[in-house]
């Protein structure tokens, strides 16, 4: 459309360099549009069609149609539905842990004292660390004689083995990951807070409003659309657990720590049955779509009952 | 009498004020213990892990139970370290990390400004569509497609059946290469300079892709290194991808590496020091560069 109004608007050279201008635009697109179709969008229509295939990694004999196969398989697996546990309970219990935790680290670190930029630095030390060396670094630090039993100890307390125990190896999965990803969200929260005039808290404050009755009437509000935000991030990397798991537990023990993209990668790649792991994928892909779309219905809800 | 009776006034006025300004106080110093506090949380894991790196395993069992586990005391030295390059070709798995790392985020930086420029400064057919499909992939995380991608590089480039494409610099770049995300951040930069500027270039007489190189560019360096430290940091870190489409030991990625080194390796000394060797450099860039990355993920956050 636009190309075809610009000459009526326009003078006739205008209309040259559009014309011009829309092969130069084309051009530029051309590599980043190439490779997204190719990477982006090719993957995700493979998705869906190997899904209901037997396709295998690497095989001589050509992949058959087999309908719903794999999925029949998958929801008669018992290691699947204890991934899909897992992966939920690490979900629901991380995004508030994570996201309340980091709202705490921000107020604390918000405004101007000494060493503010000290703090946020230190806390936002791990964010920089790979997850594959802090899960390397917290496998010992949660060994059995590792130096979080040994500091239980001076306590008096018996640690568990917590990796080894199907009871406290998720947890400590949970622990490890917040620890690791808080200080992000940190930031985000900080500049959401930055957002929020200070006149409003000047306001409150001749008000006679104390400290907590200023968080919940000025920040809280005020950082609606952060939250949007981050409950958001955190929930889809979540879903994505895969990382920690491999590293610290391989799934272990006893499917206590297995999750969707853990199972993903254990069947399509180590087991190389692309059909089967394209069907978790699947199920994986229609639960982040779910998650994303619940979350904008509450999110946009919140908006219209303002 | 007088002084009497304006004495009980002073004091009424004057407690409540000091013991307010006292509670401040105590208050303020609480909170400063919590911030200190918090930093051993976060910090001392990370220096339990450097100064482990130059201890003996024996040394650092037996400096678990106190204040030396965080202290380069005892019996130092760098045999851990010496002990890495022995047991794997380390620098050459570094060398990998920082080709990889370093390519996508040049490529990144160029594929990804030059479509956003197209999209936000040229008029054309189909724009707006092509706009809401590359911010709707956005929700698609990596791991959803990771599989498929595996089985449809494994076919590419001939689709023969010969193993194609696995195995190679190109697998672990390319397909990382053009990225929704920073597209969009350069494309709400870029929506932000000033439409008086490319106007005053095309009356000079310069063409799109000339006002792109000497007039766009150069005035979004915040949005250039914005979208580096947010490529770098997954590429120099990225683990599921590299440990699927990588075999050869030649081509290995340092994250990778430590995970075949930790199953060959019993020596936690060891598995320490190489940890430290691949964290030191990406920390340092962000202790140097604080502001920066701290603007890129407060801006990350600005998408909502």
């Amino acid at each position: 459309m636009t190309a075809l109004d610009k000459p009526l608007r326009a003078s006739a050279r205008s209309a040259r360099t559009s014309r011009r201008g829309t092969s130069v635009a084309l051009a530029m697109l051309t590599p980043a549009a190439l490779l997204m179709a190719v990477f982006l969008i090719v993957p995700i229509v493979l998705t869906f069609g190997l899904a209901f295939t037997n396709s295998r990694l690497i095989s001589p004999v050509p992949a058959k149609f087999v309908l719903f196969d794999n999925f029949f398989r998958l929801f008669g697996s018992d290691t699947f539905w204890h991934s899909l546990l897992n992966t939920v309970i690490f979900a629901v219990i991380i995004v508030p842990l994570q996201s309340g935790v980091a709202l705490g680290l921000a107020l604390l670190v918000n405004g101007k004292f000494r060493g503010t930029n000290f703090f946020r630095t230190v806390y936002f030390l791990p964010v920089v660390t790979s997850m594959v060396v802090v899960s390397m670094l917290w496998m010992f630090l949660y060994q059995q004689d590792g130096l979080i039993n040994v500091l239980l100890a001076k306590v008096g307390i018996t640690g568990p083995d917590w990796l080894g125990d199907p009871r406290t190896a998720l947890f400590a999965i949970i622990v490890m990951s917040t620890w690791q990803g808080v200080g992000f969200h940190m930031i985000v929260w900080l500049s959401g807070l930055q957002t929020i005039p200070a006149e409003l808290y000047e306001a409150a404050a001749i008000d006679g409003a104390n400290k907590w009755q200023q968080f919940a009437n000025v920040t809280w509000p005020g950082l609606r659309s952060t939250r949007t935000l981050i409950l958001i991030t955190i929930t889809i990397s979540a879903f994505a657990l895969f990382t920690q798991v491999n590293i610290m537990t391989q799934g272990g023990p006893l499917d206590a720590t297995s999750t969707i993209v853990f199972q993903a990668v254990r069947t399509g790649f180590q087991q190389q049955q692309t059909g089967y792991a394209s069907a978790i994928s699947l199920v994986f892909f229609v639960l982040v779509l779910l998650v994303n779309l619940v979350q904008r219905y509450l999110t946009r809800d919140k908006e219209v009952s303002r | 009498m007088t002084t009497q009776t304006a004495e009980p006034v002073a004091t009424r006025v004057a407690v409540p004020a000091t013991s307010k300004a006292a509670s401040d106080r105590i208050r303020s110093w609480g909170v400063m213990a919590a911030r200190i506090l918090l930093c051993g949380v976060f910090g001392l894991p990370l220096v339990f892990m450097m100064v482990s790196s130059f201890k003996p395993d024996q040394q650092i069992f037996g400096d678990l139970g106190s204040v030396n586990a965080f202290l380069p005391v005892g019996d130092i030295s760098l045999d851990n370290y010496l002990g890495v390059f022995d047991r794997v070709p380390f620098a050459q798995f570094i060398l990998n990390s920082v080709m990889v790392s370093v390519l996508t985020v040049i490529l990144g930086i160029l594929v990804n400004s030059m479509a956003a420029f197209a999209l936000s400064r040229i008029e054309f057919r189909g724009q707006k569509v092509i706009l809401s499909v590359i911010l709707a992939t956005l929700i698609v995380p990596f791991e959803t497609l990771a599989l498929p991608l595996l089985w449809w590089c494994n076919q590419l480039p001939y689709f023969d059946g010969s193993i194609g494409w696995l195995d190679t610099y190109a697998v672990q770049i390319v397909p990382f290469v053009a990225n929704a995300f920073s597209l969009y951040l350069f494309y709400q930069y870029f929506d932000s300079i000033p439409r008086e500027l490319d106007e005053a270039a095309r009356v000079d007489g310069a063409g799109w892709f000339r006002i792109y190189r000497s007039v766009i560019m150069p005035l979004s360096g915040p949005a250039i290194a914005t979208v580096a430290i947010l490529t770098f940091l997954p590429a120099w870190n990225s683990y599921l991808w590299p440990l699927m489409v990588v075999q050869t030991e030649s081509l290995r990625p340092a994250m990778v590496g430590i995970d075949y080194f930790k199953q060959m390796a019993t020596s936690w000394g060891q598995i320490m020091a190489y940890a430290s060797m691949i964290t030191i450099p990406v920390l340092a860039v962000f202790i140097a560069f604080q502001r920066s990355f701290i603007n890129s993920i407060a801006s990350s956050g600005v998408k909502g």
